[in-house]
């Protein structure tokens, strides 16, 4: 790794881009009401807007090698452990913040008109805009508290979004689904921390500051680093849907669309890869865990691929292909790739939030319909969706000269060169999946027979254009965005120069032939997946909207592998069941019966002595008389 | 010949009248009665104490018990004038509010 010397710059405008859309968010949330839906919205715009503009100056401002710090104040002080309410943003920063701001600001666009009609509208932009903050501030902290702080922010605003038409039962227990898995995940995150600063502080280094982190991370044991990043891995596993926690990710397309683009495809889901690329120093020490994250990034890409092959939700679709994408970016980094996790994370940010928000377009049309089997032909309809579309699934599917293209061939050629040949043959298949599943849904939506019935057929309208003009710059950004990281034999990556001051130079194995070779490969096997779905979906009489198949395997796939089933057998279930008991039987019969038994046995043993209180005074005399007497004999017989 | 023991006995004998007295008579006036009684009681004894010991100190207490006694029996009489006025009985067996 090579070690470069960052000049660290202090500002005070730092502090503005995350607190202007919480500004927004408090003002909508007290005033919303009186601005009116198209007021609240609006402003949700602007706050990101502004937010957005004041990235692109620092971008501009900032040199690749620096980095600009705002210290709010010191935030926890204790002994000599020290973690400040502080932002910092460098190379890899302000990759996020672009991705973050920017299509943040599109998809708010966006919601405007795609939530227009919808009464809650202002709640909606409350959280919308509260989300953008949390996100900021996870990818603006700088140290690993405030990253968590963030973290966890998102998870609620993530809760809160997915369950946001709450009057459906299913999306708050989509929400619930969300909320709990990610705790999972949380629970090893915070540990991985914990467990840091110890270790850390046995040096005598009390810090969590990325800064200071980078400096003093090579004083721990190997195999403490080993223990710390996976414990760390498993917070990402929750917050980036991998295997074994990526369930929750399907059911969140239970919310609103545009939460679906903005939140679990181009932003919240990629802070588990933003999270290994920002601590890269401490991964790259620990071997075993980049191995372990190759192998799970690997086979979530896979799995995730398959079942989306026979999804006929057309948003599952979508939420297994965004598992499936985020399974390659920690591929690449489970390769030590991170500038190329990174990139995909970009790339994909765009072709995703694309996809999305021309689903959501697509439903919007149908008045909500989301089967695919019931879509078809809507490409003479809605023009501009589609176009959009194709260029998003031509960007995914990995067609040469768009933007998943460069990204998704980066990281195949830096598996392939790692010599890691088994996983670079899984990820090859996955990526012919891709461009099968994804051609598969572009066909069964837009070609062929429209499939709606004729009350849905009578209403389907292009978008407006605040919906559409989001589309166009997506899709723009799906083909260009990716020729920022061309490889070497085209005219070179601007982006290995730009985050080479953070991840240090990228390793160039093997010769260009072999990296040309390794991409024809893959565009062949791509090839042969479009062709596939244009004959099984695209070509005229072909039976769209059937089964691709039968069997065993087709079963496994439409049934998600009955990984649901399974966690619901084996976690959920029992889980449930000891509550009941517990709230059945423990706790009536066992807690309060200790509670009330204490107050029976007072009670009882009262009752009898109760009657000793007669009220009459002569009785009271009579005892006096008697206790008298008692010790009058007790003391008579000490005596004798 | 008339000794200590006489008195003890008398005196013994009159305390244990006004405790019974005391405890089983149904009328608040022959309550405060007795224990006048019981006062007396005691009263002898110190006298007799007193007489046979050859010490004033016994008859310097019966003073202040007898003057107690007085105060006592005052204050005795007005409540019994005043829980009369309410409730136009003097038996104690009535008066039994003060319990669970």
């Amino acid at each position: 790794m090579v070690e470069t010397t960052q000049n660290l710059v202090n500002t005070d405008l730092l502090r503005w881009i995350p607190l202007i859309p919480l500004l927004g968010s408090v003002v909508n949330l007290f005033f919303g009401r009186a601005l009116g839906k198209q007021g609240a919205g609006l402003l949700a715009c602007a706050a990101v807007g502004t937010s957005f503009a004041l990235v692109v100056f620092v971008f501009s401002q900032l040199p690749s090698t620096g980095i600009f710090r705002d210290l709010l104040y010191t935030w926890i002080h204790s002994g000599s452990f020290q973690a400040n309410l502080s932002f910092q943003v460098d190379a890899l920063t302000t990759v996020m913040l672009l991705v973050v701001t920017g299509i943040g600001f599109l998809i708010h666009i966006y919601s405007l008109g795609y939530m227009g009609d919808d009464d809650d509208m202002v709640r909606f932009f409350i959280y919308l805009n509260l989300f953008i903050f949390f996100m900021l501030l996870l990818v603006m902290g700088d140290n690993l508290l405030l990253l968590f702080v963030g973290w966890e922010g998102v998870g609620l605003c993530s809760y809160l979004l997915i369950g946001f038409w709450y009057h459906d039962h299913n999306n708050t227990i989509a929400g619930n689904k969300a909320f709990i898995v990610n705790r999972i995940g949380d629970l090893g995150f915070i540990i991985g921390i914990f467990v840091l600063v110890a270790e850390l502080g046995r040096q005598g280094i009390w810090t969590l500051d990325f800064v200071e982190l980078q400096k003093h991370v090579k004083m721990l044991q190997p195999g403490t680093i080993t223990l710390i990043t996976f414990l760390l891995f498993i917070g990402a596993t929750g917050k980036s849907a991998q295997i074994p926690l990526f369930v929750w990710l399907p059911d969140a397309m239970a919310g609103p669309t545009p939460v679906s683009a903005l939140i679990h495809a181009a932003t919240m889901v990629t802070a588990g890869v933003y999270m290994t690329a920002r601590l890269h120093f401490l991964f790259a020490l620990a071997p075993a865990t980049l191995a372990l994250i190759a192998v799970i990034g690997t086979a979530t890409a896979f799995f995730a691929a398959t079942i989306a092959l026979t999804q006929n939700d057309i948003k599952k679709v979508l939420a297994y292909s965004t598992v499936s994408q985020l399974g390659y970016m920690f591929l690449a980094v489970g390769m030590g790739a991170f500038g190329a996790a990174i990139f995909h994370v970009f790339t994909h940010a765009f072709f995703k939030a694309c996809l999305f928000l021309g689903s959501g377009s697509v439903i919007h049309a149908l008045g909500g319909e989301q089967d695919m089997r019931k879509m078809g032909g809507l490409k003479a309809y809605m023009p501009k969706t589609y176009w959009t579309y194709v260029v998003a699934t031509l960007a995914i599917a990995g067609v040469p000269f768009t933007a998943g293209f460069f990204s998704k061939d980066l990281i195949l050629w830096q598996t392939f060169s790692h010599g890691a040949t088994l996983l670079w043959a899984v990820g090859l298949v996955t990526a012919g999946m891709t461009a099968f599943y994804m051609f598969r849904q572009l066909f069964m939506v837009f070609h062929g027979e429209c499939r709606a019935d004729a009350h849905a057929k009578a209403h389907i309208h292009e978008s407006p254009a605040i919906m559409t003009l989001p589309l166009i710059i997506l899709a723009v950004g799906s083909v260009f965005t990716g020729w920022l990281g061309a490889p070497e034999y085209l005219w070179g990556s601007r982006w290995d120069h730009w985050l080479e001051p953070i991840f240090g130079a990228q390793a160039h194995h093997g010769a260009v032939s072999s990296e040309l070779l390794v991409t024809f490969v893959t565009l062949a096997v791509v090839a042969v997946g479009i062709y596939l779905a244009y004959l099984m979906f695209g070509k005229a009489g072909a039976l769209a909207g059937q089964r691709i198949g039968s069997g065993v395997l087709y079963e496994l796939s439409l049934n998600k592998y009955y990984v649901d089933d399974i966690y619901d057998f084996i976690f959920v279930r029992p889980f449930t069941a000891a509550a009941k008991f517990f709230a059945g039987i423990v706790d009536p019969w066992v807690i309060d019966g200790a509670v009330n038994g204490v107050a029976a046995t007072a009670r009882g043993f009262s009752t009898i002595w109760r009657g000793l209180q007669t009220g009459n005074v002569q009785h009271y005399a009579a005892m006096f008389l008697v206790g008298v007497l008692a010790l009058l004999a007790y003391y008579l017989g000490q005596l004798s | 010949m008339i000794g200590l023991h006489h008195y003890l006995i008398l005196s013994a004998v009159i305390f244990a009248i006004g405790v019974i007295g005391v405890l089983i008579r149904r009328n608040l006036i022959v309550i405060l009665m007795s224990i006048e009684l019981m006062l007396n009681a005691v009263n002898l004894t110190f006298i007799a104490f007193s007489r046979y010991l050859g010490s004033t100190d016994g008859q310097v207490v019966v003073f202040f018990v007898m003057a107690v006694a007085a105060a006592e029996a005052v204050i005795g009489l007005a409540i019994i004038i005043s829980v009369y006025r309410h409730r136009q009985s003097l038996d104690p067996q009535e008066m039994q509010l003060l319990k669970w």
